[in-house]
């Protein structure tokens, strides 16, 4: 049954009063050629009860694996009450509500979230929300864009250490724009920018750099040296950073001598489940002097007229539905519940819990590398300092190895050879909090198990990992 | 009723133009200013920046909408207002005076004839 009320004659008789002759007819402004058509590949519609027995047969599918995999998703505990509470009818909504007389409870929600945030970035303000990491990072460049007056090149430094899937989405949303996006290599010692390929830019008309925090690889980056390089150089310096490693790493905010213009990132790790890749939310905070560039919405809290305290959208001339075509970006909702959830994980955990959190996950991490580089040919491959995640080295495609321990129910981290075909042998791994020694050990053997399995056939040559 | 001072030029855009020795001093009209409301952020250009006439140079601010404010005449931005930075509302004040916005020297004398006098703009304006 389509849920939608008008009848045949409805529509005729609202097409007459317009003058149009056909539904057609409403979408003629639209160019032939980028018009999809009939949908081929989109089977007959089914019956509910046809849906309910497919879904039924999927979910059993559906395993509850052993998870070593982080590569910006991460599984921690989510206290129960986060989601009870979440999904009170209340605060059941997407959306930032236009109508403070009404919306109070949601409002303030959003602006203790953005107290948070600014809280853990180090940051001035931030906004309500977006819609995941990458796309985060996407709105930050282009706000680097508008913010940074002084530079005409539109030259952003996008380092090969940040997550691949957030260059390809970033570099994807900006293809129009007339962005340059210059690659900074891995240093293949320790997993981070190369120090060296900066060189190349000083000098030059840089707009921005990115600084990963934990990187891709879990690493560390050199961000104080980093922070100030963007500076000298006329650039603006982008933070993307994890939020959970925020409670025991330095605020980006006090990075370097001034601290870094933007931060940005993947809120998940603050109370959104793993739930295979989404919904998310990305978060965005910046310094005072750049609020009017900060794209989406923003709480503020104001007084009314009987100087009571109170929360309202504000400094909303920034967005579309005032700014129109020249607004700060087309983002005009965001994820209000995910937010809604993050902000009351972390009043649940306080800065204390979040802290332990990310140090037991840190720990567990340690523990699994120390684990699993006990193994024949096992390595960890970049030996700096890092957060709760790191590249091993296995002896074989990395790929293939992963595949052989998801047959036995281990989710063992992120084959690396897709994006760095010289990482082919690497993974990807991350133990987080949730994870038990037991847990630890089961990789391990099933890792061990492979590796002799291997020796065994004589696939690999047991010279190679002497 | 608007102030709209008989010294000046005016674009269809209200912005006002008082030039002086092939220098353009800008600003937006007690017209454009009663219109948005109290100020509350002035974007101004950079100086160095050049403009065609008619290009966006700056934006205002009110507390219901954020505007271009449009170059009136070609030519390079050589002052901005830097006041306007800590104090918006110097606009809505005195829009003629502390309230300018920036200055241009000008690369065509010839297009302040496209622009119009006190008495046309005046009449323009009431018809908003």
């Amino acid at each position: 049954m389509p849920f939608i009320p008008h009848t045949d004659d409805d529509i005729r008789s609202m097409l007459a009063a317009i003058g149009a002759d056909d539904i057609e007819d409403l979408f003629d402004e639209i160019p032939a050629d980028l018009r999809c058509g009939p949908l081929a590949h989109v089977p007959e519609a089914a019956t509910e009860m046809q849906i309910s027995r497919l879904m039924h047969a999927r979910a059993e599918q559906d395993g509850q694996p052993l998870n070593f995999a982080g590569a910006g998703a991460y599984e921690h505990h989510i206290p129960a009450a986060v989601w009870q509470i979440t999904t009170r009818g209340e605060f059941y909504s997407a959306y930032t509500p236009y109508q403070a007389e009404a919306s109070q409870g949601t409002l303030q929600v959003i602006y203790e979230y953005q107290t948070m945030l600014c809280g853990l970035t180090g940051m001035d303000v931030s906004n309500a929300s977006l819609y995941d990491g990458a796309t985060a990072l996407a709105e930050a460049v282009l706000m680097a864009v508008r913010g940074n007056r002084k530079s005409k090149s539109k030259t952003i430094l996008l380092p090969d250490t940040v997550h691949p899937l957030y260059r390809e989405v970033t570099e994807s949303i900006c293809a129009t724009q007339g962005l340059v996006f210059k690659a900074l290599p891995v240093d293949r010692e320790t997993g981070q920018i190369r120090r060296s390929a900066l060189n190349d830019f000083a000098g030059q008309d840089i707009t921005a750099l990115i600084i990963p925090h934990p990187n891709f690889f879990g690493r560390f980056e050199a961000v104080d040296k980093l922070t100030d390089w963007a500076h000298d150089n006329g650039a603006l310096a982008i933070a993307v950073v994890n939020p959970l490693a925020l409670a025991v790493t330095k605020a980006p905010g006090t990075w370097g001598s001034n601290g870094v213009d933007i931060t940005c990132g993947e809120g998940q790790p603050l109370g959104s489940p793993l739930s295979s890749g989404g919904p998310y939310f990305g978060f965005m905070a910046c310094k005072q002097a750049l609020v009017r560039q900060l794209p989406g919405r923003i709480v503020g809290r104001t007084v009314d007229l009987d100087d009571k305290p109170g929360f309202a959208l504000t400094l909303q001339a920034r967005e579309q539905h005032i700014r129109r075509s020249k607004a700060t970006s087309n983002i005009c909702t965001n994820q209000g519940l995910l937010v809604t959830a993050a902000t009351i994980h972390m009043a649940i955990l306080g800065p204390e819990g979040l802290a332990q959190v990310a140090r037991a996950s840190m720990a567990n991490t340690k523990k699994l590398l120390a684990e699993l580089t006990r193994l024949p040919g096992v390595e960890q491959v970049f030996d700096v300092p890092g957060f709760h995640e790191a590249v091993i080295r296995v002896p074989g495609d990395g790929q293939q190895v992963l595949d052989a321990l998801g047959a036995q129910n281990i989710v063992g981290g992120v084959a690396l050879g897709r994006w760095y075909p010289d990482l082919s042998d690497c993974v990807l791994v991350c133990a987080t909090e949730t994870k038990l020694d037991e847990d630890i050990a089961a990789y391990s053997d099933a890792l061990g198990g492979l590796i002799q399995h291997q020796f065994d056939s004589g696939a690999v040559p047991a010279t190679a990992v002497a | 009723m608007s102030e709209t001072p008989d010294n000046l030029k005016y674009a269809e855009s209200h912005e006002w133009v008082q030039v002086d020795d092939g220098v353009a001093t800008i600003g937006i009209t007690d017209h454009a200013q009663d219109a948005l409301g109290d100020l509350v952020f002035v974007e101004v250009p950079e100086v160095g920046a050049t403009f065609d006439a008619g290009d966006a140079a700056a934006v205002v601010e009110s507390v219901k909408a954020a505007s271009d404010v449009y170059a009136p005449v070609s030519g390079e931005v050589i002052a901005v207002n830097d006041a306007l930075a800590d104090a918006p509302e110097l606009i809505n004040d005195e829009p003629y005076g502390e309230g300018w916005i920036m200055r241009i020297r000008m690369t065509d004398d010839g297009e302040l004839d496209d622009l119009m006098d006190a008495e046309a703009y005046a009449e323009r304006s009431a018809d908003d």
